[in-house]
């Protein structure tokens, strides 16, 4: 179990548990990060984009690593720039690729994710795209130099679980990159559910930006995480969907 | 018509005033408010005819309490949900309305409340708006900042530490055209994040000149989504014409703009039935322009210079609260902004629920942001102002009050593309 990391551009993590930063008060960023254990944090680049009153970048500690991400980009082109920014104003290489074209369900573009990622990979980018959790897009993802792919569970903000946990289930099985479940896991339930089927890392923030106790939820999410990639390392028992199942084998009768 | 709108200045010129009370007391002798003038450009939409007849269809005193149960019942507010929520049926349901409203808002933005202020930097206008401190025969200081005059009242108010601003004008091409408004965008960029318009409704192409010059952001007020109401209330020039108006949103956003902001002025006209055409305009459009970002404001009707009479009628604070949470429900992931029109206590309350932007350190005058900020007597000439604000705060101490409330104010959170 020690030696259990995650692995992201070659970098390794010991947390497998990404917090988001939006959506609550700049003064409990510290106590989520380390109620978390978190090691990796992501911030809108455009929530950063701002003068020095009140940046949201001197809330995160030291020593966690930046997860930049692009939101607010409706193309390629858009999320491209964001991700330069980013590296401009220090925010690092790693970026996580956000593409909306809708302003009600803000589900992620999948065509322009590819074409960003393919640019901001050959620039040298640690790149993390939320997508839709579709397989060609990850395949083409993988292709485009993507390190980890990052489906989404529920509309993002929903807190609805694993909506699309059949289809989450097929990118574990059939894509050799870190699988990280994004969006819509409300409770740490749910994220221990996707881990035990073997997501590589959660990310969450309307679940602990929405909790009555932020820092508590942080660390029930925390051990929600370890508990539910601890179950998937140790290989799930079997689970009898109907009935019982016979002791004697159906099969005992075959002598040779 | 109630009459308690029309003032006659002392200023006006015998045939100056006789056009005017012409144009209050003969209906003949104003032009058709639903005819296009001349250059406003008609672009092919069917969005009006459908606000339109949701709007004249609505009959709210025909919800009951068991609709309004269901609509608070159902995940997904459909637009005959939001019908019950508007309605008079509702009222006994406001609590649990805003708690609704409260998850709903801390789904889509989580604790999060943005911050603006708006510039006037002209207040001309060659439009008769009967309840407006800016319209045409009200007597007041007119003027239209230079740019000079412009960009020292933007360093006043960005070292405040504001980063997003709304650059208004009153409604007059002739003395703010578009070359003007434009240079004050490209001004407002170097010292804001975040440029938003309020100003008379243009042509796409003058939309995408405007955003090319730095802005993104475009408020248009229908006022009163009732034409009829709507006719008697502009008398003369070209925002009389309703279409065009009504229109300017999705010009807007044909033109490039990242975002548009739409209200009715509550008072004008029946409540809850702007109420109804306002978050449906919203709502047809993000339909048609799903990329869109799109914000909802709510202003109710202030005293103005010269007639103190004008009020919001039965559009009292219940009313208000009532109309913001059903539109959130309705529409979880649009902006709504609350003005300085409204009490201090008010919007500490409404932010907790559904606002998520409000404006502070307020002026709604022109050039006189060095007197009001820095308490500096200036000799310079000043404008007067569009109506009476209610909430004076400024940015630090609204942030502040913001920040006791649990809340976190968010100075910008956009990038201009």
């Amino acid at each position: 179990m020690n030696n259990d990391k995650l692995i992201l551009g070659g970098r390794e993590f010991n947390s497998r548990f990404i917090l988001g930063s939006g959506k609550y008060s700049l003064n409990l960023i510290e106590a989520a990060v380390r109620d978390a254990g978190a090691e990796i944090i992501t911030l809108a680049v455009r929530r950063a984009n701002t003068k020095e009153q009140e940046n949201i970048l001197d809330y995160i500690p030291k020593g966690v690593t930046l997860l930049p991400n692009t939101s607010g980009a409706r193309t390629a082109e858009e999320a491209v720039r964001i991700a330069r920014l980013a590296r401009e104003i220090g925010c690092g290489n790693f970026v996580k690729i956000e593409i909306m074209k809708d302003s009600k369900y803000l589900l992620p573009d999948n065509n322009e994710t590819i074409k960003a990622t393919e640019i901001l990979a050959k620039e040298g980018f640690v790149v993390l795209p939320y997508m839709y959790p579709d397989l060609y897009a990850a395949r083409d993802l993988v292709s485009a130099g993507a390190a980890a792919v990052m489906p989404l569970a529920a509309p993002i903000g929903s807190n609805k679980g694993l909506a699309t946990r059949e289809f989450i289930q097929i990118l574990v099985d059939e894509i050799d990159l870190p699988v990280i479940v994004d969006a819509g896991i409300g409770r740490p339930s749910q994220a221990c559910e996707a881990m035990e089927m073997g997501a590589a890392a959660i990310m969450a923030n309307t679940a602990l930006a929405t909790a009555g106790d932020l820092p508590m939820m942080a660390a029930a999410f925390k051990n929600a995480v370890e508990a539910g990639r601890k179950a998937y390392l140790s290989g799930l028992g079997r689970v009898l969907t109907r009935g019982a199942s016979a002791s004697d084998p159906l099969t005992g009768f075959l002598h040779d | 018509m109630d009459n308690r709108f029309f003032v006659d200045g002392e200023h006006l010129s015998p045939s100056a005033l006789e056009k005017k009370h012409r144009l209050e007391t003969d209906s003949a002798s104003r032009t058709d408010h639903m005819v296009y003038m001349d250059g406003m450009e008609h672009i092919s939409s069917d969005i009006m005819d459908k606000v339109l007849s949701e709007m004249n269809s609505y009959d709210y005193s025909r919800y009951t309490a068991k609709d309004v149960r269901a609509a608070l019942e159902h995940e997904n507010c459909t637009v005959e949900d939001f019908k019950a929520l508007l309605s008079p049926a509702a009222e006994p349901f406001l609590e649990q309305m805003a708690q609704r409203a409260r998850l709903e808002t801390s789904k889509h933005f989580g604790n999060t409340v943005y911050m603006f202020t708006p510039l006037y930097i002209a207040n001309y206008c060659e439009n008769y708006c009967v309840y407006c401190g800016f319209n045409c025969y009200n007597n007041i200081n007119r003027m239209k900042l230079n740019m000079e005059q412009i960009e020292r009242e933007m360093k006043i108010i960005s070292d405040s530490g504001m980063e997003e601003i709304l650059i208004l004008t009153g409604e007059s091409r002739a003395q703010s055209d578009i070359n003007y408004i434009g240079k004050a965008c490209k001004l407002a960029r170097k010292y804001f994040r975040m440029v938003g318009l309020e100003i008379y409704p243009v042509n796409v192409n003058e939309y995408k000149y405007l955003h090319e010059c730095g802005a993104d952001y475009v408020t248009v007020f229908q006022e009163t989504y009732d034409s009829d109401r709507y006719a008697e209330l502009h008398l003369l020039g070209h925002k009389r014409v309703y279409p065009y108006r009504f229109e300017a949103q999705e010009r807007a956003l044909i033109g490039g703009m990242r975002g548009v902001a739409f209200s009715a002025l509550l008072g004008l006209s029946d409540f809850r039935k702007d109420a109804l055409a306002s978050a449906l305009h919203v709502y047809f459009l993000q339909r048609k322009y799903p990329h869109a970002e799109m914000s909802l404001s709510c202003p109710r009707l202030r005293p103005i210079i010269n007639n103190d009479r004008i009020d919001p009628l039965d559009v009292h604070e219940t009313q208000l609260c009532q109309i913001l949470c059903a539109y959130r429900i309705f529409l979880p992931f649009v902006g709504i902004t609350v003005s300085s029109r409204e009490s201090e206590s008010f919007r500490n309350g409404i932010v907790k629920i559904a606002a998520t932007k409000v404006s502070a350190g307020v002026s709604t005058g022109i050039g006189d942001h060095e007197s009001k900020y820095n308490g500096k007597e200036t000799d310079g000439e000043q404008g007067d102002e569009q109506f009476e604000i209610n909430d004076g705060r400024s940015l630090d101490v609204m942030y502040k009050d913001i920040a006791a409330e649990g809340l976190q104010p968010v100075l910008n959170d956009y990038i201009y593309m």
